[in-house]
Protein backbone atom coordinates (compact mmCIF):
# COMPACT_ATOMS: atom_id res chain seq x y z
CA UNK A 1 0.00 0.00 0.00
CA UNK A 2 2.90 2.12 0.85
CA UNK A 3 4.84 1.75 -2.36
CA UNK A 4 1.35 2.39 -3.92
CA UNK A 5 1.96 5.49 -2.34
CA UNK A 6 5.21 6.53 -3.18
CA UNK A 7 4.24 5.01 -6.93
CA UNK A 8 1.31 7.36 -7.42
CA UNK A 9 3.50 10.32 -6.29
CA UNK A 10 6.35 9.40 -8.66
CA UNK A 11 4.16 9.18 -11.19
CA UNK A 12 2.17 12.85 -10.59
CA UNK A 13 5.62 14.16 -9.68
CA UNK A 14 6.92 13.12 -13.43
CA UNK A 15 4.35 13.97 -15.29
CA UNK A 16 4.28 17.81 -13.67
CA UNK A 17 7.68 17.52 -14.93
CA UNK A 18 7.04 16.75 -18.08
CA UNK A 19 4.10 19.32 -18.14
CA UNK A 20 6.63 22.09 -16.78
CA UNK A 21 9.64 20.91 -18.94
CA UNK A 22 8.08 20.81 -22.22
CA UNK A 23 6.43 24.35 -21.42
CA UNK A 24 9.80 25.92 -21.19
CA UNK A 25 10.38 29.07 -23.34
CA UNK A 26 13.24 27.82 -25.59
CA UNK A 27 16.37 29.98 -24.56
CA UNK A 28 18.25 32.32 -27.31
CA UNK A 29 21.54 30.11 -27.38
CA UNK A 30 20.53 26.31 -26.83
CA UNK A 31 16.64 27.14 -28.12
CA UNK A 32 14.47 24.63 -27.50
CA UNK A 33 17.11 21.75 -26.23
CA UNK A 34 17.70 23.79 -22.93
CA UNK A 35 14.59 21.85 -21.92
CA UNK A 36 16.40 19.08 -20.92
CA UNK A 37 17.20 20.80 -17.90
CA UNK A 38 13.90 19.77 -16.06
CA UNK A 39 15.55 15.85 -16.80
CA UNK A 40 18.99 15.26 -17.33
CA UNK A 41 20.62 16.92 -14.17
CA UNK A 42 17.86 14.80 -12.16
CA UNK A 43 18.43 11.70 -13.83
CA UNK A 44 22.57 12.12 -12.94
CA UNK A 45 21.54 12.90 -9.54
CA UNK A 46 19.75 9.84 -9.23
CA UNK A 47 22.95 8.25 -11.20
CA UNK A 48 25.33 8.78 -8.26
CA UNK A 49 22.96 8.43 -5.49
CA UNK A 50 22.54 5.23 -6.86
CA UNK A 51 25.90 4.05 -7.27
CA UNK A 52 26.05 5.91 -3.74
CA UNK A 53 23.92 3.91 -2.21
CA UNK A 54 25.06 0.42 -4.22
CA UNK A 55 28.79 1.45 -2.61
CA UNK A 56 27.08 2.22 1.30
CA UNK A 57 25.22 -1.63 1.07
CA UNK A 58 28.77 -3.30 0.09
CA UNK A 59 30.34 -1.53 2.84
CA UNK A 60 27.71 -2.06 5.82
CA UNK A 61 27.86 -5.89 4.38
CA UNK A 62 31.26 -6.43 4.49
CA UNK A 63 31.72 -4.79 7.89
CA UNK A 64 30.97 -7.99 10.27
CA UNK A 65 29.15 -6.00 12.82
CA UNK A 66 26.54 -4.79 10.34
CA UNK A 67 26.27 -7.70 7.88
CA UNK A 68 22.97 -8.61 7.01
CA UNK A 69 21.16 -9.87 3.70
CA UNK A 70 19.51 -6.72 3.42
CA UNK A 71 22.89 -4.99 2.76
CA UNK A 72 23.30 -7.21 -0.32
CA UNK A 73 19.96 -6.65 -1.47
CA UNK A 74 19.62 -3.12 -1.18
CA UNK A 75 23.33 -2.97 -3.00
CA UNK A 76 22.19 -5.61 -5.75
CA UNK A 77 18.64 -3.33 -6.26
CA UNK A 78 20.26 -0.08 -6.45
CA UNK A 79 23.15 -1.09 -8.77
CA UNK A 80 20.87 -2.58 -11.24
CA UNK A 81 18.09 1.06 -11.25
CA UNK A 82 21.53 2.46 -11.29
CA UNK A 83 22.63 1.42 -14.49
CA UNK A 84 19.22 2.70 -16.19
CA UNK A 85 20.18 5.85 -14.74
CA UNK A 86 23.54 5.85 -15.85
CA UNK A 87 22.74 4.87 -19.06
CA UNK A 88 19.76 7.45 -19.30
CA UNK A 89 22.38 10.05 -18.11
CA UNK A 90 24.55 9.62 -21.01
CA UNK A 91 21.65 9.27 -23.31
CA UNK A 92 19.96 12.80 -22.52
CA UNK A 93 23.26 13.80 -22.77
CA UNK A 94 24.69 13.17 -25.59
CA UNK A 95 21.06 14.48 -27.32
CA UNK A 96 21.55 18.21 -25.37
CA UNK A 97 25.05 17.65 -26.45
CA UNK A 98 24.93 17.27 -30.22
CA UNK A 99 22.80 20.57 -31.74
CA UNK A 100 24.70 22.61 -28.39
CA UNK A 101 28.18 21.37 -28.59
CA UNK A 102 28.02 19.94 -32.24
CA UNK A 103 29.04 16.50 -31.03
CA UNK A 104 27.05 13.50 -29.32
CA UNK A 105 30.34 12.74 -27.54
CA UNK A 106 33.17 14.78 -26.41
CA UNK A 107 35.68 13.56 -24.12
CA UNK A 108 35.61 15.85 -21.38
CA UNK A 109 36.29 14.54 -17.82
CA UNK A 110 32.93 14.28 -16.72
CA UNK A 111 31.32 11.91 -19.56
CA UNK A 112 34.37 9.94 -19.45
CA UNK A 113 34.16 9.16 -15.84
CA UNK A 114 30.61 8.78 -16.33
CA UNK A 115 30.73 6.09 -18.92
CA UNK A 116 33.55 4.09 -16.38
CA UNK A 117 30.79 4.22 -14.00
CA UNK A 118 28.31 2.72 -16.19
CA UNK A 119 31.07 0.19 -17.20
CA UNK A 120 31.87 -0.57 -13.48
CA UNK A 121 27.93 -0.83 -12.56
CA UNK A 122 27.28 -3.28 -15.37
CA UNK A 123 30.56 -5.34 -14.51
CA UNK A 124 28.69 -5.16 -11.17
CA UNK A 125 25.55 -6.40 -12.69
CA UNK A 126 27.00 -9.07 -14.99
CA UNK A 127 29.25 -10.78 -11.26
CA UNK A 128 25.84 -11.15 -9.81
CA UNK A 129 24.25 -12.85 -12.85
CA UNK A 130 26.48 -15.72 -12.67
CA UNK A 131 27.12 -16.27 -9.48
CA UNK A 132 24.53 -18.81 -7.79
CA UNK A 133 25.14 -19.14 -4.17
CA UNK A 134 23.20 -16.68 -2.30
CA UNK A 135 25.98 -16.00 0.77
CA UNK A 136 28.71 -16.28 -1.94
CA UNK A 137 27.35 -13.77 -4.40
CA UNK A 138 26.94 -11.61 -1.41
CA UNK A 139 30.23 -11.56 -0.38
CA UNK A 140 31.94 -11.34 -3.97
CA UNK A 141 29.46 -8.88 -5.05
CA UNK A 142 29.92 -6.49 -1.90
CA UNK A 143 34.56 -6.48 -2.64
CA UNK A 144 33.22 -6.02 -5.98
CA UNK A 145 30.89 -2.98 -5.30
CA UNK A 146 33.19 -1.27 -2.75
CA UNK A 147 36.30 -1.88 -5.10
CA UNK A 148 34.11 0.20 -7.74
CA UNK A 149 34.27 2.98 -5.37
CA UNK A 150 37.43 2.98 -5.06
CA UNK A 151 37.94 2.92 -8.45
CA UNK A 152 36.15 6.00 -9.49
CA UNK A 153 38.58 8.35 -7.72
CA UNK A 154 41.53 6.89 -9.23
CA UNK A 155 39.30 7.05 -12.65
CA UNK A 156 38.30 10.66 -11.36
CA UNK A 157 42.25 11.56 -10.71
CA UNK A 158 43.02 9.94 -14.06
CA UNK A 159 40.84 11.02 -16.47
CA UNK A 160 40.92 15.36 -14.91
CA UNK A 161 43.99 15.71 -15.30
CA UNK A 162 44.12 14.12 -19.09
CA UNK A 163 41.96 16.17 -19.82
CA UNK A 164 43.17 19.22 -18.40
CA UNK A 165 47.50 19.09 -18.71
CA UNK A 166 47.09 19.52 -22.27
CA UNK A 167 43.96 21.38 -23.05
CA UNK A 168 42.26 23.99 -21.71
CA UNK A 169 38.99 23.44 -22.97
CA UNK A 170 35.73 25.15 -21.34
CA UNK A 171 32.69 23.68 -22.32
CA UNK A 172 29.71 25.62 -21.66
CA UNK A 173 27.53 24.25 -18.72
CA UNK A 174 24.40 24.82 -17.62
CA UNK A 175 24.50 25.30 -14.03
CA UNK A 176 21.48 26.99 -11.84
CA UNK A 177 21.75 30.71 -11.48
CA UNK A 178 23.82 31.40 -14.37
CA UNK A 179 21.42 33.32 -16.66
CA UNK A 180 18.32 30.85 -15.77
CA UNK A 181 15.46 32.47 -15.04
CA UNK A 182 13.17 30.89 -11.96
CA UNK A 183 10.88 28.94 -14.08
CA UNK A 184 14.41 26.79 -15.22
CA UNK A 185 15.20 26.33 -12.11
CA UNK A 186 11.49 25.14 -10.76
CA UNK A 187 11.91 23.13 -13.32
CA UNK A 188 15.38 21.03 -12.36
CA UNK A 189 14.03 21.06 -9.05
CA UNK A 190 10.57 19.50 -9.72
CA UNK A 191 12.85 17.22 -11.94
CA UNK A 192 14.93 15.83 -9.40
CA UNK A 193 11.93 15.35 -6.54
CA UNK A 194 10.13 13.24 -9.33
CA UNK A 195 13.33 11.15 -10.30
CA UNK A 196 14.70 10.68 -7.02
CA UNK A 197 11.08 9.24 -6.21
CA UNK A 198 11.20 6.98 -9.42
CA UNK A 199 14.66 5.51 -7.95
CA UNK A 200 13.06 4.89 -4.50
CA UNK A 201 10.03 3.39 -6.38
CA UNK A 202 12.07 1.58 -8.62
CA UNK A 203 14.53 0.56 -5.75
CA UNK A 204 11.89 -1.12 -3.38
CA UNK A 205 10.24 -2.92 -6.09
CA UNK A 206 13.81 -4.64 -7.50
CA UNK A 207 14.61 -5.54 -3.62
CA UNK A 208 11.35 -7.02 -3.35
CA UNK A 209 11.79 -9.08 -6.58
CA UNK A 210 15.63 -9.99 -5.28
CA UNK A 211 13.71 -11.44 -2.13
CA UNK A 212 11.59 -13.29 -4.40
CA UNK A 213 14.45 -14.76 -6.30
CA UNK A 214 16.33 -15.73 -3.25
CA UNK A 215 13.35 -17.63 -1.60
CA UNK A 216 12.70 -18.64 -5.59
CA UNK A 217 16.20 -20.52 -5.34
CA UNK A 218 15.42 -22.19 -1.71
CA UNK A 219 11.79 -24.06 -2.90
CA UNK A 220 13.83 -25.33 -6.25
CA UNK A 221 16.62 -26.20 -4.07
CA UNK A 222 14.19 -27.98 -1.38
CA UNK A 223 12.07 -29.38 -4.31
CA UNK A 224 14.61 -30.77 -5.89
CA UNK A 225 16.40 -32.44 -3.03
CA UNK A 226 12.64 -34.19 -2.07
CA UNK A 227 12.89 -35.53 -5.63
CA UNK A 228 16.21 -37.34 -4.75
CA UNK A 229 14.92 -38.60 -1.86
CA UNK A 230 11.82 -39.81 -3.62
CA UNK A 231 14.13 -41.63 -6.02
CA UNK A 232 16.52 -43.52 -3.57
CA UNK A 233 12.85 -44.48 -1.81
CA UNK A 234 11.70 -45.62 -5.22
CA UNK A 235 14.88 -48.31 -5.25
CA UNK A 236 14.59 -49.49 -2.53
CA UNK A 237 11.30 -50.67 -1.98
CA UNK B 1 53.77 -13.27 4.37
CA UNK B 2 56.56 -12.68 1.98
CA UNK B 3 58.12 -16.42 2.54
CA UNK B 4 54.40 -17.20 1.52
CA UNK B 5 54.66 -15.03 -1.25
CA UNK B 6 57.61 -15.98 -2.22
CA UNK B 7 56.44 -19.15 -2.69
CA UNK B 8 53.18 -18.79 -4.70
CA UNK B 9 55.46 -16.82 -6.73
CA UNK B 10 57.91 -19.12 -7.32
CA UNK B 11 55.43 -22.01 -7.75
CA UNK B 12 53.55 -19.80 -10.69
CA UNK B 13 56.84 -19.40 -12.37
CA UNK B 14 57.78 -22.70 -12.16
CA UNK B 15 54.39 -23.54 -13.81
CA UNK B 16 54.44 -21.17 -16.20
CA UNK B 17 58.51 -22.69 -17.18
CA UNK B 18 57.26 -26.44 -17.39
CA UNK B 19 53.94 -25.33 -19.47
CA UNK B 20 55.28 -22.06 -21.73
CA UNK B 21 52.03 -20.87 -21.99
CA UNK B 22 53.06 -17.42 -22.01
CA UNK B 23 55.54 -18.26 -23.71
CA UNK B 24 54.23 -19.72 -26.53
CA UNK B 25 50.75 -18.08 -26.34
CA UNK B 26 50.59 -14.99 -24.77
CA UNK B 27 53.72 -13.62 -26.37
CA UNK B 28 53.21 -13.60 -30.06
CA UNK B 29 49.27 -13.12 -29.50
CA UNK B 30 51.20 -9.54 -28.07
CA UNK B 31 53.30 -9.17 -31.12
CA UNK B 32 49.82 -10.01 -33.39
CA UNK B 33 48.23 -7.06 -31.48
CA UNK B 34 50.79 -4.72 -32.33
CA UNK B 35 50.86 -6.08 -36.21
CA UNK B 36 46.90 -5.50 -36.27
CA UNK B 37 47.70 -1.84 -34.87
CA UNK B 38 49.34 -1.57 -38.13
CA UNK B 39 46.57 -2.53 -40.50
CA UNK B 40 44.34 0.01 -38.96
CA UNK B 41 46.47 2.95 -38.56
CA UNK B 42 48.16 3.70 -41.91
CA UNK B 43 51.73 2.98 -41.11
CA UNK B 44 53.27 5.90 -43.83
CA UNK B 45 51.65 8.66 -42.03
CA UNK B 46 53.39 8.58 -38.82
CA UNK B 47 50.08 7.99 -36.87
CA UNK B 48 52.06 4.97 -35.18
CA UNK B 49 55.02 6.77 -34.06
CA UNK B 50 53.00 9.17 -32.68
CA UNK B 51 50.75 6.54 -30.97
CA UNK B 52 53.49 4.32 -30.19
CA UNK B 53 52.89 4.91 -26.29
CA UNK B 54 49.19 4.02 -26.42
CA UNK B 55 49.03 1.50 -28.54
CA UNK B 56 51.92 -0.37 -26.35
CA UNK B 57 49.54 -0.21 -23.49
CA UNK B 58 46.84 -1.31 -24.91
CA UNK B 59 48.48 -4.35 -26.11
CA UNK B 60 50.03 -4.37 -22.55
CA UNK B 61 45.82 -4.32 -21.46
CA UNK B 62 45.14 -7.20 -23.19
CA UNK B 63 47.99 -9.62 -23.05
CA UNK B 64 47.37 -8.70 -19.12
CA UNK B 65 43.73 -9.93 -19.24
CA UNK B 66 45.32 -13.33 -20.34
CA UNK B 67 48.06 -13.84 -18.03
CA UNK B 68 45.03 -12.69 -15.28
CA UNK B 69 43.34 -15.78 -16.99
CA UNK B 70 45.93 -17.67 -17.22
CA UNK B 71 47.10 -17.39 -13.44
CA UNK B 72 43.67 -18.50 -12.10
CA UNK B 73 43.10 -21.22 -14.91
CA UNK B 74 46.03 -23.00 -13.02
CA UNK B 75 44.49 -22.78 -9.79
CA UNK B 76 40.80 -23.77 -10.90
CA UNK B 77 42.27 -27.16 -12.95
CA UNK B 78 42.03 -29.77 -10.45
CA UNK B 79 40.72 -28.21 -7.35
CA UNK B 80 44.26 -26.33 -6.94
CA UNK B 81 42.32 -23.76 -5.27
CA UNK B 82 41.44 -25.89 -1.83
CA UNK B 83 44.95 -26.91 -1.90
CA UNK B 84 46.19 -22.95 -1.73
CA UNK B 85 43.19 -22.73 0.81
CA UNK B 86 44.02 -25.66 3.14
CA UNK B 87 47.94 -24.70 2.54
CA UNK B 88 47.59 -22.29 5.80
CA UNK B 89 49.79 -19.81 3.76
CA UNK B 90 49.01 -16.07 4.80
CA UNK B 91 45.96 -14.70 2.27
CA UNK B 92 47.97 -11.83 1.73
CA UNK B 93 51.08 -13.84 0.86
CA UNK B 94 48.92 -15.82 -1.73
CA UNK B 95 47.82 -12.43 -3.37
CA UNK B 96 51.15 -11.11 -3.56
CA UNK B 97 52.62 -13.84 -4.93
CA UNK B 98 50.41 -14.42 -7.23
CA UNK B 99 50.36 -10.71 -8.39
CA UNK B 100 54.61 -10.50 -8.30
CA UNK B 101 54.42 -13.68 -10.68
CA UNK B 102 51.58 -12.02 -12.98
CA UNK B 103 53.96 -8.97 -12.88
CA UNK B 104 57.11 -10.73 -13.45
CA UNK B 105 55.83 -12.52 -16.56
CA UNK B 106 54.16 -8.97 -17.51
CA UNK B 107 57.49 -6.98 -17.60
CA UNK B 108 58.95 -9.55 -20.03
CA UNK B 109 56.32 -9.34 -22.26
CA UNK B 110 56.61 -5.77 -22.25
CA UNK B 111 60.29 -6.34 -22.86
CA UNK B 112 59.26 -7.74 -25.92
CA UNK B 113 56.36 -5.53 -26.99
CA UNK B 114 58.74 -2.54 -26.72
CA UNK B 115 61.09 -4.59 -28.80
CA UNK B 116 58.20 -5.07 -30.89
CA UNK B 117 57.38 -1.23 -30.96
CA UNK B 118 60.80 0.05 -31.67
CA UNK B 119 61.24 -2.76 -34.67
CA UNK B 120 57.84 -2.63 -36.02
CA UNK B 121 56.91 0.49 -35.70
CA UNK B 122 60.18 2.05 -35.82
CA UNK B 123 59.85 4.27 -32.58
CA UNK B 124 62.97 6.34 -31.30
CA UNK B 125 63.13 4.94 -27.58
CA UNK B 126 64.16 8.17 -25.18
CA UNK B 127 64.39 8.13 -21.28
CA UNK B 128 64.87 4.49 -20.69
CA UNK B 129 64.95 5.68 -17.37
CA UNK B 130 61.47 7.30 -16.78
CA UNK B 131 59.96 4.21 -18.85
CA UNK B 132 61.37 1.65 -17.02
CA UNK B 133 59.90 3.48 -14.16
CA UNK B 134 56.80 3.84 -15.46
CA UNK B 135 56.58 0.11 -16.80
CA UNK B 136 57.00 -1.07 -12.80
CA UNK B 137 54.12 1.08 -11.51
CA UNK B 138 52.34 0.23 -14.07
CA UNK B 139 52.49 -3.17 -14.16
CA UNK B 140 52.89 -3.39 -10.47
CA UNK B 141 49.19 -1.84 -10.36
CA UNK B 142 47.91 -4.07 -13.43
CA UNK B 143 49.28 -7.24 -11.90
CA UNK B 144 47.75 -6.39 -8.55
CA UNK B 145 43.95 -5.35 -9.93
CA UNK B 146 43.86 -8.47 -12.40
CA UNK B 147 44.91 -10.72 -9.31
CA UNK B 148 42.28 -9.16 -7.29
CA UNK B 149 39.15 -9.56 -10.11
CA UNK B 150 41.41 -12.40 -11.23
CA UNK B 151 40.20 -14.50 -8.04
CA UNK B 152 36.68 -12.46 -7.91
CA UNK B 153 35.89 -14.09 -10.98
CA UNK B 154 37.68 -16.98 -10.43
CA UNK B 155 34.88 -19.28 -8.69
CA UNK B 156 32.28 -18.31 -11.05
CA UNK B 157 30.63 -19.57 -14.53
CA UNK B 158 31.43 -17.57 -17.73
CA UNK B 159 34.80 -16.24 -15.86
CA UNK B 160 36.16 -15.97 -19.56
CA UNK B 161 34.09 -13.21 -20.60
CA UNK B 162 33.06 -12.12 -17.36
CA UNK B 163 37.13 -10.91 -16.43
CA UNK B 164 37.69 -8.12 -19.27
CA UNK B 165 33.98 -6.25 -18.43
CA UNK B 166 35.28 -6.52 -14.61
CA UNK B 167 39.01 -5.32 -15.43
CA UNK B 168 38.91 -3.09 -18.23
CA UNK B 169 37.46 0.09 -16.58
CA UNK B 170 39.65 -0.77 -13.50
CA UNK B 171 42.58 -0.89 -15.18
CA UNK B 172 41.98 2.31 -17.43
CA UNK B 173 43.37 5.06 -15.21
CA UNK B 174 46.37 2.82 -15.18
CA UNK B 175 46.42 2.54 -18.76
CA UNK B 176 45.94 6.32 -19.37
CA UNK B 177 48.27 7.33 -16.84
CA UNK B 178 51.11 5.28 -18.18
CA UNK B 179 50.28 6.00 -21.95
CA UNK B 180 50.61 9.88 -20.59
CA UNK B 181 54.33 9.33 -18.51
CA UNK B 182 55.18 7.25 -21.69
CA UNK B 183 54.50 9.83 -24.23
CA UNK B 184 56.29 12.36 -22.23
CA UNK B 185 59.42 10.04 -21.51
CA UNK B 186 59.23 9.46 -25.72
CA UNK B 187 58.57 13.30 -26.70
CA UNK B 188 60.41 15.43 -24.24
CA UNK B 189 62.90 15.35 -21.55
CA UNK B 190 60.64 13.52 -19.72
CA UNK B 191 60.06 15.99 -16.78
CA UNK B 192 56.10 16.13 -17.69
CA UNK B 193 55.70 12.27 -17.14
CA UNK B 194 56.09 12.83 -13.34
CA UNK B 195 53.19 13.82 -11.96
CA UNK B 196 51.60 10.63 -14.24
CA UNK B 197 54.64 8.61 -12.34
CA UNK B 198 53.41 9.82 -8.98
CA UNK B 199 49.72 9.00 -9.68
CA UNK B 200 50.96 5.13 -11.32
CA UNK B 201 52.56 4.90 -7.78
CA UNK B 202 49.21 5.73 -5.70
CA UNK B 203 47.56 2.99 -8.03
CA UNK B 204 49.61 0.73 -7.18
CA UNK B 205 49.87 1.04 -3.64
CA UNK B 206 46.17 1.40 -3.76
CA UNK B 207 45.46 -1.79 -5.63
CA UNK B 208 48.13 -4.09 -4.18
CA UNK B 209 46.61 -2.55 -0.53
CA UNK B 210 42.59 -3.53 -1.28
CA UNK B 211 44.13 -6.62 -3.17
CA UNK B 212 45.77 -7.82 0.35
CA UNK B 213 43.03 -6.68 2.17
CA UNK B 214 40.52 -8.53 0.27
CA UNK B 215 42.13 -11.63 -1.31
CA UNK B 216 41.43 -13.66 1.99
CA UNK B 217 37.54 -13.10 2.47
CA UNK B 218 37.87 -14.13 -1.47
CA UNK B 219 40.03 -17.24 -1.69
CA UNK B 220 37.43 -18.53 1.18
CA UNK B 221 34.32 -17.34 -0.62
CA UNK B 222 34.63 -18.17 -4.17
Amino acid sequence: MKTRILGGAALVSLIATMAVGLTLPPTEEQEDFARLIAIHPAIAWVAYVAFGVMALGSLLYLIPATRARVWDRLAAASAEVGVVFTALMLVTGSLWGRPVWGVYWTWDARLTLSALMLALLLGYVALRRVTVEVDRRAMVSSIAGLAAVVVIPLNHFAVTWWRTLHQGRSLVRVSPGSELDARYIQAMLLGFVAMTLVYAWLLVHRYRLEVLEEEQGDVELEAAIAERRAEATEVLV
Amino acid sequence: MLRDAALVAGKDLRVEARSRVALNQVAPFAILVLVLFAFALDPDRGVLVRASAGLFWVAVAFTALLAVQRSFAIEVADGARDGLRLSGLDPAGIFLGKAGAVAAELLALEVLLAAGVVVLYNTDLHGIGVLVLTCLLATLAIAAAGTLYGVLAAGVRMRETLLPLLLVPVMAPVVLAATKASEAALTSAGTDAWPWIRLLGAFAAVYLAVGTVAFGPLLEDA
